[in-house]
């Protein structure tokens, strides 16, 4: 318990780390959210024009007075306007988020229950013809980049089915789940992919592992079947290397997608911070990037959590 | 495979087609154009938003006093007619009475006066500002006359005002400070909805003064990958399209029930050297390198042949044929000369290109660099993000520029921020030149329209001369559609207006 009071309480200092960061190394980049608004036609503009726009940006004052301003809006819950939104970034992210969130889910769905299982077929089969295709097909799916995975599958769609995925806009589960999950199901399989191939890497060796245990052979020699041996008593011993990879994975994902975002015009957290920085919309670039950093502490800290419910001999923070 | 698997395989297929038919169908709006575009508005200010995307989405629901039709004559929007005084000094427009805005008012000259006051008043950062710096006043005296009062003759702002950035806007929104938060146009259709980099719903005005509409609105879907619109287009989910990428465009007609519609745009791709910098600052190594760059290359290697060598002078009633512009053909043998006569031998500079913007810009600049290493000069590519690329530029602070500029449809609007001597970007070309200036205020002040050609050919044959930047070529402006719709003209200014006739079938 000690242990969770401690990391809870080492939140607030890394996510003031990350907003200065943030907040510095969006201002460092040269362009600001004039010459991102008006591109070369900046050039036009006269300085009494400059001040005016700087004003309305928020960006006519020094970078301390700037950063001190947004973090006393941000102890009272307020992360500031979006200037291409021109709504409260709070609002935005929580708009974006649950695609996000939807896409995460299912693509580890999907990884998963690819992965576990081919990995363990793999490592039962260790060194076999059919060990080698497996090891084969995660190496490809490892290597090919998700851009060209989502691509080939919308073309791959239109060209011989027809038909491609909703874009554009998103449809909640809430409203509509079966169009909701009709939409996100090639995105989270283009996501899923590369996943999948590591979850199955993971597995395969730490299965090996496993089965050359001695409480394997005991239970081998008591007459325990291939099925039993394999699924009760060894894959959950063999499944903690593949809860460490899929926490920290989750933990990306909540981040965004960026590339599958963009490609399958979905408007989750990944194009939202890819939008806020191109167009140099500060207070969304930090409001959201904070809040993808609390996401991927709180689920690091779940990960922890779950090893002790995997394996009782682990004692986080024990004596 | 055994029959009892393969019946498996198929009903599965089935089952999955079923499914996703169900997830992906979307509902049929007989009447209303699904249209998509990979980049979105940046704001709804007509005055302020120079940004392709916006001044694109800006056109349907505002109109300006005059606009162009797709040969680039000026003809009615706001204003039914209008006249310049002999001495250019004195612009009277007469106000089309049916013009109304969409929240029921008519379209007034106190509006007109309250738009183009806004558009000068400092404040407001209006784009066009500095087109309209020669208004001194402005005349409301009837209920449909305009007169402004200009202090120089000044014949291209009638061709200035053919523009979104110079749309007519309520007074009343202006006193309630409600421009860019509310869109209230008289332009063809209104805007319902707008998600910033996701969506934009809108629907026809059917109090138009302009005439009536075959659709009854449009909804426009953001999908940044230009493969997914294609793929989008090629499944009958999407009607009509912009596209920005020619390797996509091109990919267009190769489907049956596609149309690809191709016009060549006023922007210009260009090489712009910095003329304040040794050794570009030497009149002889910018000829040598104009002379030793082959332009129709360039446009094979790097735009896939969409394009067109051009002059400084993109606008079809003002252009040259290139080929009577100075060495637009390329002369290694003279570019040589030149290069010696320079007295400079060979040497290293740096050029700047945005990365994406165009999206050959990067292939530019590597023909370009094959092209140029033929007499000696070594180009070292820079490729920098837009907003990077952009502030760089501004500060001129660059020995060379790959550059995609925006073109007008008069050449002074076009080059006068560049090539005259109170050029507000004389900061990015680095270049003053007497010949250039009187000509450009020749062009200015000149209201026969034979004689102002003459004036601007002039005014290009010097410029390409002095070769303070290297023209290279137009791109064409792209749309898609499916067969089912028609009725589009397209535009060299790249306007949508031409929505306003589209049916579908």
């Amino acid at each position: 318990m000690n242990y969770v009071v401690q990391r809870l309480l080492t939140f607030p200092l890394i996510l003031l780390g990350v907003s200065i960061l943030v907040f510095v190394s969006i201002r460092l980049v040269p362009g600001d959210a004039i010459t991102a608004m008006l591109g070369t036609e900046a050039g036009l503009l006269t300085p009494d024009q400059r001040a005016a726009l700087a004003a309305y940006f928020g960006i006519d004052q020094p970078i301390w007075s700037q950063y001190l301003r947004w973090l006393s809006g941000l102890f009272q819950g307020d992360l500031g306007i979006s200037s291409i939104y021109g709504k409260p970034v709070l609002s935005i992210i929580l708009e974006r988020f649950p695609l996000t969130l939807q896409l995460a889910l299912m693509s580890m769905l999907i990884s998963l229950s690819v992965g576990i299982p081919l990995g363990v077929f793999a490592a039962t089969r260790n060194e076999r013809p059919s060990d080698l295709i497996v090891r084969m097909l995660a190496m490809l799916g490892q290597s090919t980049p998700s851009f060209v995975i989502g691509v080939l599958i919308i073309y791959v769609l239109s060209v011989f089915f027809g038909f491609v995925p909703a874009m554009g806009t998103f449809t909640p589960l809430t409203v509509d789940p079966l169009a909701s999950v009709g939409q996100l199901i090639f995105p989270a399989i283009t996501l899923g992919f590369a996943f999948a191939a590591s979850v199955t890497r993971i597995s395969r060796s730490a299965m090996l592992d496993v089965l050359s245990d001695d409480y394997i052979r005991t239970a081998r020699s008591k007459g325990a079947s291939q099925r039993s041996v394999v699924w009760r008593h060894a894959l959950p011993n063999a499944l903690i290397p593949v809860v460490t990879l899929s926490g920290v994975e989750f933990g990306y994902l909540l981040g965004g997608a960026v590339i599958v975002e963009q490609i399958f015009a979905l408007p989750g957290l990944g194009r939202l911070v890819l939008d806020a920085i191109t167009q140099r919309d500060y207070a969304l670039v930090e409001g959201t990037v904070l809040f993808i950093a609390f996401n991927f502490l709180l689920v690091n800290l779940l990960v922890d959590l779950a090893y002790v419910a995997l394996d009782p001999r682990i004692r986080i923070g024990g004596r | 495979m055994n029959w009892t698997n393969t019946r498996k395989l198929m009903t599965g297929l089935a089952i999955a087609t079923a499914l996703s038919t169900v997830a992906f169908a979307l509902p049929a709006e007989a009447a209303t154009l699904r249209m998509a575009w990979s980049q979105d508005a940046t704001g709804l200010d007509p005055h302020t938003q120079p940004a392709f995307p916006s001044i694109r989405l800006l056109e349907l629901i505002y109109e300006p006093l005059v606009r162009l039709d797709p040969e680039l004559n000026v003809i009615p929007a706001i204003a039914a007619s209008w006249e310049f005084a002999p001495d250019a000094k004195t612009l009277t427009f007469k106000l089309d009475p049916n013009a109304k805005f969409t929240n029921g008012a008519q379209v007034t000259p106190a509006d007109v006066k309250a738009s183009f006051e806004r558009i000068l008043n400092e404040e407001t950062a209006a784009v066009a500002r500095s087109n309209f710096l020669s208004i001194d006043t402005i005349e409301t005296p009837d209920a449909e006359t305009v007169v402004f009062n200009l202090k120089t003759a000044d014949v291209p702002i009638l061709v200035a005002m053919a523009t979104i950035n110079a749309a007519i806007v309520p007074a009343s929104e202006i006193e309630a400070g409600k421009i860019g938060t509310e869109t209230v146009g008289s332009g063809p259709f209104k805007l319902d909805s707008w998600e910033p980099n996701s969506r934009e719903v809108l629907s026809a005005n059917p109090d138009w003064a302009g005439g009536d509409i075959a659709i009854d609105g449009i909804t426009i879907s953001v999908l940044p990958d230009e493969t997914a619109i294609l793929a989008s287009l090629r499944a009958g989910q999407t009607d009509f399209a912009l596209l920005n990428d020619p390797l996509v465009a091109t990919m267009v007609p190769n489907e049956a029930n596609l149309q690809l519609n191709r016009v060549p745009g006023l922007a210009y791709n260009v090489l712009q050297l910095n003329p304040s910098r040794p050794p570009m600052d030497n009149l002889k190594v910018r000829q040598a390198m104009s002379c030793a760059i082959n332009r129709q290359e360039i446009v094979d290697a790097a735009l896939a042949g969409e394009g067109q060598v051009t002059g400084p002078l993109t606008m079809p009633a003002f252009a040259q044929d290139p080929n009577s512009l100075f060495c637009y053909e390329q002369d290694l043998e003279k570019a040589k000369q030149l290069m010696a006569e320079s007295g400079v031998s060979g040497f290293t500079a740096k050029v700047i290109a945005a990365t994406g913007e165009p999206p050959v810009a990067a292939s530019e600049a590597q023909v370009l660099q094959a092209q140029l290493a033929e007499i000696g000069v070594n180009l070292e590519i820079e490729m920098m993000e837009l907003n990077v690329y952009v502030d760089t530029w501004l500060a001129g602070n660059f020995d060379m520029a790959v550059a995609q500029n925006g073109g007008r449809p008069d050449p002074f609007p076009m080059y006068n921020r560049y090539f005259t001597k109170d050029g507000n970007l004389l900061k990015v070309s680095n270049f003053v030149d007497d010949t250039l200036d009187t000509l450009m205020r020749e062009g200015q002040a000149e209201t026969d329209p034979a004689k102002r050609v003459e004036i601007f050919h002039k005014f290009e044959n010097h410029l390409v001369e002095q070769s303070p930047w290297l023209w290279l070529s137009t791109g064409y402006g792209y749309t898609a559609q499916l067969k089912t719709v028609s009725g589009f003209v397209p535009s060299p200014t790249g306007t949508l207006f031409g929505l306003t006739e589209v049916s579908i079938q």
